[in-house]
């Protein structure tokens, strides 16, 4: 299962935004895309790899926290 | 597209479909006329797999405010929605590694069920702020 996928569907806030980054050599470029997967929420948190639920919930968390952390 | 193999085990996943599911697909010729046309038929191969998938082709350069709404600013691109649109975007191709990850949104899509924790499910529905999540990827 794909975390970002399903926090989309449970949560009327969440977008979950599948990239191609082959296709799309700008975007990763900008995004410095070296390593996949790589995941940028909100334009705030990034990481790349996947993480387990807790820890993907509180990166998701942590890019909407008020302020910086 | 698909091999008989995948759509063989895809038809038995969407064994699990709960309801109707609609793939938006945008196209646009003149930006990137073959992927678009590779998407467009890959959307339309996994419907093919079932009678509750639909697909719609749109051009952003047409329906301007329907891919506004979607949040479509870039060819080929893919919106899986539900009984209602639940945010599932895919910009480029969805194959390879990605295209396990299509089938499975459909099947979450076509329930509004998911697979994550209860406590994950309660901290999401206290969200005050829009989370985007970008997810890069290759096909392989």
């Amino acid at each position: 299962m794909r975390l970002a996928q399903h926090m989309a569907v449970a949560s009327e806030r969440v977008t979950a935004v599948a990239i191609e980054a082959t296709e799309f050599p700008e975007l990763s470029r900008a995004y410095r895309v070296s390593a996949v997967p790589k995941i940028v929420i909100n334009d705030r948190v990034e990481f790349e790899g996947a993480l387990p639920e807790p820890q993907f919930l509180d990166a998701v968390l942590r890019a909407v926290a008020p302020s910086a952390s | 597209m698909l091999t008989e193999r995948d759509q063989e085990a895809v038809r038995k996943e969407f064994q699990r479909l709960q309801g109707p599911v609609k793939l938006v697909v945008f196209s646009q010729e003149l930006v990137a006329g073959e992927l678009c046309r590779q998407n467009e038929q890959l959307a339309r191969d996994v419907a093919a797999l079932d009678d509750r998938i639909s697909v719609e082709v749109l051009n952003p350069a047409i329906d301007r405010e329907r891919a506004e709404a979607y949040g479509v600013d870039q060819v080929p691109a893919m919106v899986v929605e539900g009984a209602r649109d639940y945010g599932l975007r895919f910009f480029g191709i969805p194959s390879g590694y990605e295209f396990s990850n299509l089938i499975d949104s459909i099947i979450v899509a076509s329930s509004g069920e998911t697979g994550l924790t209860e406590a994950t499910k309660t901290s999401l529905a206290g969200l005050t702020g829009d989370v985007t999540i970008k997810v890069f990827s290759t096909p392989t």
